[in-house]
């Protein structure tokens, strides 16, 4: 796993005790009015045969420090983010947890629309399944 | 309503599908080598009855089909070293005409679905840009791959670096110790399940990973199931080919039905495990009802009917704007939460024609009150017409279920029977024969009462309707004698034989009727077929 001695502007490490799980806090650096201010936390997963496989990133919420789930489309309130990336299709063992971390960010940086994903409500209400086992749709080239 | 993955197995009458000997995948060779899926049941009676058809002769001609029913379909089945064979063929074949090594043109086919002509077209017109996109790059035939020590390399997966480091690399150019490579290639083989698709490690790298680099990579051990697996993706790809979903059969099933023929016919075909199911969905057979409407009626039971029974045994409507009420305590005097309807629960007519006598309804022939149970009558007709058929679609599955029961006693029945009266193996066939029968046919009388709630009234429908009674008339007289005992089985004989040819008459008549109407879009259905 890479350490690195400098992270990018706007990513903190918060906890990376063992191997198993770390959170880190992000910031939308570029000045996005949608996220302007706010930090949010993520939290990775790593199984026993990352980096082949992905690890499994989601949102985490709390109030102390306050750290909300982000706005965007593509984002449940959950947590869960529906990004290639993340997904087994989409990963390659190349990717870090910086570079997960810069590729959110400019996720959320390039988003102009203060919603949900359609059917959030639904899925956070119904969804049982672990991010890596739900097939996503990825059908949004732009973000 | 899970019974969609009850597999009945059909032990008898292989003989029907003692396969021929030239079986092989060929597109160009369908007509010959298609053989007809004449229902095993058929024969029975096909033979007893007055030749009517040419089953009976031994004719000179060998190459005579049966006669093949109307709701029957040409399909074949083939084993895993078949399929494997034909995708070998079509490889050399295209291989040879790319001017492509064996290991790219596979590549190229899994890339294209199998799809030779639009292949081999798009190579001749755009070589550069086909090799591309199907993840091969220029000069796939020049520098076969190999594994090197690199000075100065350092691995982007685990960072490891060193001079004696073994490093590979596809044409792509993204370079892993041997490794990462390998511990890649097990993951997407063992753990996802890829093989004709796994793309190099690289990020957004659309290369694919070749069988000559896989080879170079992986164990034997792996190389087993990589073959499996791009079988079973050859299959997926071949719109012509779909395995049998039966629990550990390994066989393909070729029918030529397409997808767009589904609302004209049901493609039900006959696995050499003894497995039948419907090749345009993969569901058990499901004759008569077409797919489309299995699939509509599976979702309906699954949503509606434990609510429906519920809601018709303990609810009414509201008179003005038919909401649901359960009445849950307190008095007659309801008043509808949703449009503010004051009404009587006991005659469903308005409170107001009650005048104050509260509680006691006596105003039971009110013109008002007697409107409005007509109203509820129908709208409770359409619930009551599903749980019609529903009950009766259940009834039959739970009895194809007790009927299995006793397929698997009648083993030890036929045992007995041979020990108590001395009868010989093939004297107690008929049991068997018979069991099989009676499953069959209430596997199909089970779907014609899905078939029939979609159906509109009309002449076809009563038609549809007297064979189906008499279907089930055949069926219950055959069930019945199953319960008789061991004893009087023997004198039952000739009777059982009898019926078990009756039922098998009647299931064909059924079907050959509604496949016929199917084919040539007689049915009225109240919902459309898609």
């Amino acid at each position: 796993m890479q350490l690195h001695d400098k992270l990018p502007p706007g990513i903190v490490l918060v906890k990376a005790d063992d191997f198993q799980t770390w959170l880190l806090d992000i910031q939308v650096v570029d000045g996005n009015p949608l996220y302007a201010g706010e930090t949010y936390r993520l939290k990775f997963m790593f199984s026993q045969s990352y980096p082949i496989e992905a690890p499994e990133v989601v949102f985490v919420q709390s109030t102390d420090p306050p750290r909300p789930i982000p706005y965007h489309p593509h984002i449940y309130s959950n947590g869960i983010i529906c990004l290639d990336l993340l997904d087994r299709q989409g990963w390659s063992p190349v990717h870090n947890v910086e570079s997960v971390c810069v590729s959110l960010q400019s996720m959320l940086t390039s988003n102009t629309k203060k919603e949900r994903p359609p059917g959030d409500e639904n899925f956070v209400r119904f969804n049982t399944q672990r991010p890596r086992d739900i097939n996503f749709v990825f059908h949004d080239e732009r973000v | 309503m899970d019974s969609e993955d009850d597999f009945n197995s059909s032990q008898m009458s292989e003989d029907d599908f003692a396969q021929d000997s030239d079986v092989e995948i060929d597109e160009g060779k369908d007509a010959e080598s298609a053989r007809s899926s004449s229902c095993d049941a058929s024969d029975t009676w096909t033979v007893d009855s007055d030749f009517d058809d040419d089953v009976g002769f031994e004719s000179q001609d060998k190459d005579i089909k049966p006669n093949k029913h109307a709701y029957e379909v040409d399909f074949n089945v083939f084993e895993p070293s078949q399929i494997q064979a034909s995708q070998h063929k079509q490889i050399a074949e295209v291989s040879s005409i790319l001017v492509q090594p064996p290991e790219a043109t596979a590549i190229l086919l899994r890339h294209m679905r199998w799809n030779k002509e639009r292949l081999i077209d798009q190579y001749m017109e755009k070589p550069e840009e086909t090799l591309e996109s199907a993840g091969l790059g220029q000069d796939a035939a020049t520098n076969p791959p190999k594994i090197t020590k690199i000075q100065g390399f350092c691995c982007d997966i685990c960072c490891e670096d060193g001079p004696e480091l073994d490093t590979f690399a596809m044409r792509c150019g993204h370079r892993f110790c041997v490794d990462c490579y390998r511990q890649y290639l097990y993951t997407k083989i063992k753990d996802e399940g890829e093989a004709a698709r796994i793309r190099c490690p690289g990020d957004k790298c659309n290369r694919v990973v070749d069988s000559k680099s896989l080879d170079l990579l992986v164990g034997d051990d792996l190389h087993d199931r990589y073959q499996e697996l791009l079988t079973r993706t050859y299959v997926d790809d071949k719109e012509k080919l779909r395995w049998c979903p039966a629990p550990n059969c390994v066989y393909a099933v070729e029918c030529a039905v397409k997808d767009r023929e589904l609302p004209r016919v049901v493609p039900t075909v006959h696995c050499d495990c003894g497995h039948y199911f419907c090749f345009g969905c993969s569901l058990n057979d499901h004759q008569p009802a077409p797919c489309s409407l299995v699939k509509r009626w599976l979702k309906k039971c699954e949503d509606d009917s434990e609510t429906a029974n519920w809601i018709s045994a303990n609810t009414k409507e509201c008179p003005k704007c038919h909401s649901t009420i359960e009445k849950n305590g307190g008095c007659n005097h309801m008043t509808c939460r949703k449009c503010r309807n004051e009404f009587c629960w006991m005659c469903m007519g308005l409170w107001s024609e009650h005048g104050t006598s509260w509680y006691n309804c006596n105003r039971f022939e009110e013109k008002s009150g007697s409107e409005a149970r007509d109203a509820q009558a129908k709208s409770r007709q359409s619930l009551e017409r599903y749980l019609h058929y529903y009950n009766r679609y259940a009834n039959h599955e739970q009895s194809a279920k007790l009927d299995k029961d006793i397929y698997l006693k009648t083993e030890k029945k036929m045992q007995q029977l041979q020990s108590s009266t001395g009868m010989s193996w093939i004297e107690v066939q008929y049991l068997d024969t018979a069991s099989h029968a009676l499953q069959q046919c209430r596997q199909t009388l089970k779907w014609t009462y899905a078939f029939a709630y979609y159906l509109a009234r009309n002449n076809l429908t009563e038609i549809f309707e007297d064979n189906q009674k008499d279907l089930e008339m055949a069926v219950e007289n055959l069930s019945e004698m199953f319960e008789k005992p061991i004893d009087q089985l023997q004198g039952l004989k000739v009777d059982m034989m009898d019926k078990t040819a009756y039922c098998n008459k009647r299931r064909i008549i059924l079907l050959n009727d509604t496949a016929e109407n199917l084919k040539q879009g007689n049915w009225e259905f109240n919902v459309a077929l898609s």
